[in-house]
């Protein structure tokens, strides 16, 4: 059983104009097995929180603590983090042009299981994990993320949330740009790596629909660089229905 | 031959040598410097239907006209020719090698010819390492439909300076395919250039250098659109690294009156990986007729890409792998025309090692 644990914190980005706050005091505890779904207005804040768990260097974090276990992930390196069990499926994944996707899963797997993975039954493993995301097996010889349509791109980070194993997966907009059967392939992919690793998730999403697929122990509001309010699935059908006005008053 | 009466050690206000370090040439350049004439490319074998027969210069002589003043100094120097001779209608599968290791360091000058006769087909590696203080001719003749593979690989020691000119006259659909790396020296000053004597001709010229602290790695291509519809393209990549690594690419294109139908793009992509590092890059496209399929260039220089950087770290890989993964995927689609994995691995791990020289 791991935790997750965010406490007040405040993140800024540094802009012309001089540094902006952008995160004002987010508190969320996940625990291992627990899906909690993130919901709020564009702008709010969302990405920054996860790239500020990941540890982008773009954000600057001026208070508050992020903590795996109780270790201090915020004094862990990118890579660190990684290691310690975090991982972030990216809202806009990265091209890297010349890396293949091969090389550069193995890589990964190999920096995160410490230990380069055995190549025969390695191979096996990616084919495997591809065919359960409907992933056509050109794709591990493409360099990464380059030329991918946006629904294949978000399914080669959920590709890679099923072969590294963490402990706590960020999932920023996922769903989005993902047509009907890919939202339900790629859910199945989530479902299936949380029923076997007790997988904790963190769902950032604009959309309902994926929540009949990934049901959310906790929906939270994001609003404004914090959470304004907290409660179970019901919490989402009342934001799709009214959405976010009441929250977003000055 | 003697000199040209025009000939003039450059003084560095000249276009071609603005960008060159001249007193750093080990008198290659220096008319009271002799240059000894040698034939320091060798082959430890040769496939079937390829010879080499050293010449005499005076039996024969250059096939293409040159102002640049190295050549013209390898012209008067160099008393004969390694003359490399590929048959007529042969499918060389097997590819030709041809390296140069040289370690005393004398001021020499090398003439090559390289002759593909008409519709033979082949792959020449030209290797140098060591350290030399070379200035070089070489010219590729490619008769009527002839296909010519070059992959000339600059792996030289620290010390050595290296003048040279690849010249390819490009007969009736022709192709010539040239892949060229540069990553040892201290000056290194390539002038792979290009002509057609043919319509329905080709020309691909592709290329990577890696300089680190203190090197000039310089490229001047030179493409002459002479014939109509002749084809081009050229790709170079640079990546620099540490103090005072210098880079210069320069790519000029020239598509004359009588060459309708040319279809021409060249491109020339540079990374600067530390502070304290330049790379210049000046395409240049002239134009004396309307009437082509195509013609454009770009170029672009920057810094690593940062976002690349955390999406590999945040995959739990090292800062260091992820920069080496990065700067290979950068080279990967120059280095994967040379389609020998030894050579292309033994690239690789240079230029991984001149980046751990110089990033920590
Ligand atoms: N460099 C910057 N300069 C100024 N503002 C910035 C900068 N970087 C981010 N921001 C602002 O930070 C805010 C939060 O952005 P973030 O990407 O976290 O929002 P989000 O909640 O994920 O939105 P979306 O739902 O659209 O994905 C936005 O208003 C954004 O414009
Ligand atoms: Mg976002």
């Amino acid at each position: 059983m791991s935790t997750l644990e965010i406490k007040n914190l405040h993140v800024s980005v540094t802009t012309e104009a001089g540094d902006k706050e952008i995160l004002r005091g987010v508190d969320l505890v996940i625990k291992s097995g627990e899906t909690h779904a993130i919901m709020g207005p564009n702008g709010s804040g969302k990405s920054t929180l996860a790239y500020s768990i990941a540890g982008h260097p773009k954000y600057k974090i001026t208070s508050g603590s992020v903590t795996l276990d109780g270790a201090d992930a915020l004094e862990m390196r990118v890579d660190e983090r990684a290691k310690a069990g975090l991982f972030l499926a990216m809202q806009y994944p990265v091209e890297v042009p010349g890396v293949s996707v091969t090389n550069f899963l193995r890589t990964a797997a190999t920096a995160i299981r410490g230990e380069a993975p055995k190549v025969r039954t390695w191979v096996g493993e990616v084919k495997e994990a591809m065919a359960a995301l409907n992933m056509d097996p050109n794709f591990a010889e493409r360099s990464v993320n380059e030329g991918f349509s946006g629904g294949e791109k978000k399914r080669h980070e959920i590709l890679q949330l099923e072969l590294l194993k963490p402990k706590f997966a960020i999932l920023d907009e996922t769903d989005s740009g993902l047509d009907v059967d890919a939202l339900r392939i790629v859910s199945e992919g989530v479902n299936r790596i949380k029923g076997s690793s007790d997988l904790g998730i963190m769902l950032i999403t604009h959309y309902t629909r994926i929540l009949r697929y990934i049901k959310p122990d906790f929906v939270h509001v994001f609003a404004a660089g914090r959470i304004v309010e907290e409660g179970g699935p019901e919490l989402a059908d009342k934001l799709e229905e009214k959405g976010y006005a009441e929250y977003i008053t000055a | 031959m003697s000199l040209p009466t025009n000939y003039l050690a450059p003084s560095g206000r000249e276009e071609p040598w603005r960008f060159t370090p001249l007193n750093r040439l080990a008198g290659l350049l220096d008319t009271s410097v002799e240059l000894a004439s040698t034939n320091s490319l060798y082959a430890s074998a040769l496939p079937a239907g390829v010879s080499i027969e050293i010449k005499k210069s005076s039996d024969l002589g250059p096939i293409s006209s040159t102002t640049d003043e190295a050549t013209l100094r390898v012209r008067q120097a160099a008393q004969e020719v390694t003359h490399v001779v590929i048959a007529e209608n042969a499918e060389v599968s097997e590819r030709i090698v041809l390296k140069r290791n040289t370690a005393d360091g004398q001021p020499e000058a090398t003439r090559v010819l390289e002759t593909a006769e008409a519709n033979s087909h082949s792959t020449l590696i030209i290797e140098n390492a060591g350290n030399a203080i070379l200035a070089e001719d070489i010219e590729f003749s490619l008769a009527t439909g002839s296909t010519l593979n070059l992959i000339c690989l600059q792996e030289w020691g620290p010390k050595t300076v290296h003048l040279g000119r690849q010249h390819a006259v490009i007969g009736k659909d022709a192709t010539f395919n040239s892949t060229v790396v540069t990553i040892g020296g201290s000056v290194v000053r390539l002038l792979p250039t290009v002509e057609y004597s043919g319509p329905g001709s080709s020309a691909e010229l592709s290329g990577l250098y890696f300089a680190t602290d203190g090197q000039h790695l310089e490229h001047r291509m030179h493409v002459d659109h002479n014939v109509p519809n002749a084809k081009s393209r050229v790709n170079y990549k640079g990546a620099l690294a540490g103090d005072k690594a210098r880079t210069v690419w320069i790519g000029d294109v020239y598509i004359r009156a009588a060459a309708e139908g040319t279809d021409t793009y060249e491109l020339n992509r540079n990374l600067l990986l530390t502070d304290g590092a330049r790379a210049d890059s000046v395409p240049n496209l002239e134009i004396e007729t309307g009437e082509i399929v195509g013609a454009g260039h770009a170029s672009t220089t920057g810094r690593f890409d940062d976002e690349q950087l955390f999406y590999l770290e945040s995959r739990g890989i090292p800062a260091d792998v992820a920069r080496r993964l990065v700067i290979r995927g950068f080279f990967q689609e120059i280095v994967s025309k040379i389609k020998d994995e030894v050579i292309e691995e033994r690239l690789m791990v240079q230029i991984d090692g001149e980046l751990e020289k110089v990033v920590s």
